[in-house]
C-alpha cells in the first residue's frame, strides 16, 4: 500500500506544482513508483511541467465521472518509466470533483504506487480542500515572506481539523518545504530567515529549495528540475528533500552557508 | 396651547433581563409562612434587597388573600417586584404588575449556617490546548485558556478568564470576555494584533516598546490595559 501525499501552501504561486514534480521524479529515480496528481481543475500546470501536455487524453474528472478507467487517463512519463501522471481537466467543471470519487480514486492509486503525491490548487476553498482530505501525510511549501507563512500556517490548521485522518483523531504527518529561499536577500536580512518561519509553523523541515533560475528553464522545456539538470544546486535540494521524505536522515543545509576553504579556516570568531 | 419641547434629546429605552428569585407559596399559606420565617431566621438578610417575583401560578385565591399575602411577605421585609401566573383582574394599581414570560434558571439552594454565602458560581472550566492556534482558528472558553505553543498572526482566542500562553501572541487575544476586568493576559512573546480585557483593548501600535517582543502580563487598571515584563 503506497502513500499519499498533499503538496499544499494555501497561497499560489508559491511554487507547489513544480515541487510535485521534482520531489515526483527524484522519488521515481530511486526506483519507486510514483503518480504525480493534479487537482488543479480548470488551471492545470502540472501537465506542461512534466512536458505531457500533448499527450493528454483522459483526466482526472474522466475517472471520477466514470468516463475513462484509471489505466486510461494514467499518462507514462518518457523518461522515467515508474514516473505517472494524472492530469487535471481543464474545461470541466470543478465541482464535478467529488469527495466519494477522490476517495476512490487515491485508493485505486495507492494500491498501484508506491508514492501519490497530489498537487493541490492555491486557495481553501473545495479543490484544496479535497486534494487533502484523503492524504496520509502533506507538505506544505511556504516562500520565506509574511504573507506565505500566514497562509500556510492556515492550511496546517485545516491539515490537523479538515483531513480524514485528523476526524479520526490520528496525528497528520506535516512537512515544510522553504522554496525560493534567496541566500543573497537572506544575508541582508531581507527576508524571514529560516529560524523564524520555523517557530512559527512549528512543523518539521523537509529541505530548503534556493530561488534559482534552473526552475524556470526546467518548466520551458518541460521537465521536473530534478531530471533537466539534476546537479543544480536547486535538484540537490529536491533530491535531498525526496530522500528524507523516504526517511532517510539527510542533514540540512541551508543555501549559501557552505563556506569555502578560507571560509572553514576563519569561519568562527573565538568566543 | 401647546407645550413646546426646548430639548429635542430622546428619551432612552431599553429591554434588559435580569435574574429574579422566584417565590411559590403552597397552601395552606401559614404553614408556608411558618416555613419561610424559618429560613430567613437561618440566614439573616436572605431576602433583603433581593427582587422576588411571587409565583401564584396554579393557586386558588381571591384578591383579599392576595393581598394579604403581600402583606404578610412585606412584614418580613421580602419586597415583591411583580406576579407571576395571577388573573390580571385580582391586581389592584396599588400592587405589583403582573409579570410573564419568565424563564427557568438554575435551582438556588438554601443556604446553610456555616456557608451564608449564596451567589458563588460555580467556576468556568479552563481550557488546555498542547499545540500551536493556527491562523484562521477560533478558540473560545468560558473560563481560562492555557496554550502550550504560539497564537499565530490571524487566530483569535477568546477566554472568560485569564490566557496564558506559553510560546509567541502574534494573533488576537481577548481575557474577561464576558466583562471579567481581573482577567490578565501572560505570554513568553508579545507580538500580538490586538489584546484585549473585558471590552477595553490595545493593538500592537499601541504597545509600549519595553513590552514588545518580551515575555508579558498585561491587566486591566483604570480602564487601561497595563503591562509589565517577566522574568
Amino acid at each position: 500500500m503506497g502513500k499519499a501525499i498533499v503538496i499544499t501552501s494555501g497561497k499560489g504561486g508559491v511554487g507547489k506544482t513544480t515541487s510535485t514534480a521534482a520531489i515526483g521524479a527524484a522519488l521515481a529515480q530511486r526506483n519507486e513508483k510514483v503518480v504525480v496528481v493534479d487537482f488543479d481543475v480548470g488551471l492545470r500546470n502540472l501537465d506542461l511541467v512534466m512536458g505531457a501536455e500533448r499527450r493528454v487524453v483522459f483526466d482526472l474528472i474522466n475517472v471520477i465521472q466514470g468516463e475513462a478507467k484509471l489505466s486510461q487517463a494514467l499518462i507514462r512519463d518518457k523518461r522515467l518509466e515508474n514516473l505517472f501522471l494524472l492530469p487535471a481537466s481543464q474545461t470541466r467543471d470543478k465541482d464535478k470533483l467529488t469527495p466519494e470519487g477522490v476517495e476512490r480514486v487515491i485508493t485505486s492509486l495507492k494500491k498501484a504506487f508506491d508514492w501519490v503525491l497530489c498537487d493541490s490548487p492555491a486557495g481553501i476553498e473545495r479543490g484544496p480542500t479535497l486534494a487533502m482530505r484523503h492524504a496520509d501525510a502533506a507538505i506544505v511549501v511556504t516562500n520565506p515572506e509574511v504573507s506565505s507563512v500566514r497562509d500556510s500556517d492556515r492550511i496546517i490548521g485545516l491539515l490537523d481539523a479538515k483531513t480524514v485522518k485528523a476526524e479520526r483523531g490520528e496525528q497528520m504527518e506535516k512537512h515544510l518545504l522553504l522554496n525560493r529561499y534567496d541566500p543573497m536577500r537572506a544575508a541582508t536580512g531581507e527576508m524571514l530567515n529560516v529560524d523564524d518561519m520555523l517557530e512559527i509553523l512549528s512543523i518539521p523541515l523537509l529541505g530548503i529549495i534556493p530561488e534559482s533560475t534552473d526552475v524556470l528553464r526546467a518548466s520551458n522545456i518541460g521537465a521536473p528540475v530534478t531530471l533537466a539538470d539534476s546537479r543544480s544546486e536547486t535538484a540537490r535540494a529536491y533530491c535531498d528533500a525526496a530522500r528524507r521524505l523516504s526517511g532517510e536522515a539527510v542533514p540540512i543545509t541551508v543555501p549559501g552557508e557552505k563556506r569555502g576553504f578560507f571560509g572553514k579556516f576563519f569561519g568562527r570568531k573565538a568566543a | 396651547m401647546t407645550e413646546v419641547l426646548t430639548d429635542t434629546k430622546p428619551i432612552r429605552l431599553k429591554g434588559r433581563s435580569f435574574l429574579a428569585l422566584v417565590l411559590s407559596p403552597e397552601p395552606p399559606f401559614d404553614d408556608w409562612l411558618a416555613r419561610l420565617d424559618d429560613l430567613a431566621a437561618r440566614s439573616a438578610g436572605f431576602f433583603l434587597r433581593r427582587p422576588i417575583v411571587l409565583d401564584v401560578d396554579g393557586l386558588e385565591m381571591d384578591g383579599a388573600e392576595l393581598r394579604g399575602l403581600i402583606e404578610q411577605l412585606r412584614e418580613r421585609h421580602v419586597r415583591i417586584m411583580g406576579i407571576e401566573g395571577a388573573d390580571p383582574t385580582l391586581l389592584g394599581s396599588d400592587m405589583p404588575p403582573a409579570m410573564a414570560g419568565g424563564l427557568p434558571a438554575s435551582d438556588l439552594e438554601e443556604p446553610d449556617e456555616d456557608a451564608p454565602e449564596i451567589e458563588s458560581e460555580p467556576a468556568a472550566p479552563s481550557l488546555m490546548v498542547t499545540q500551536p492556534v493556527r491562523s484562521g482558528q477560533l478558540l473560545t472558553s468560558e473560563g481560562d485558556i492555557t496554550i502550550v505553543g504560539s497564537v499565530a498572526s490571524g487566530a483569535e482566542v477568546i477566554a472568560g478568564g485569564s490566557v496564558h500562553v506559553y510560546g509567541t501572541i502574534r494573533g488576537r487575544v481577548v481575557a474577561g470576555s464576558m466583562g471579567n476586568d481581573a482577567a490578565r493576559i501572560f505570554c513568553r512573546k508579545l507580538e500580538a494584533e490586538l489584546v484585549a480585557i473585558a471590552g477595553y483593548y490595545k493593538t500592537s501600535e499601541d504597545f509600549e516598546d519595553e513590552l514588545r517582543g518580551q515575555a508579558v502580563q498585561l491587566w486591566l487598571e483604570n480602564e487601561a490595559i497595563l503591562g509589565d515584563t517577566q522574568g
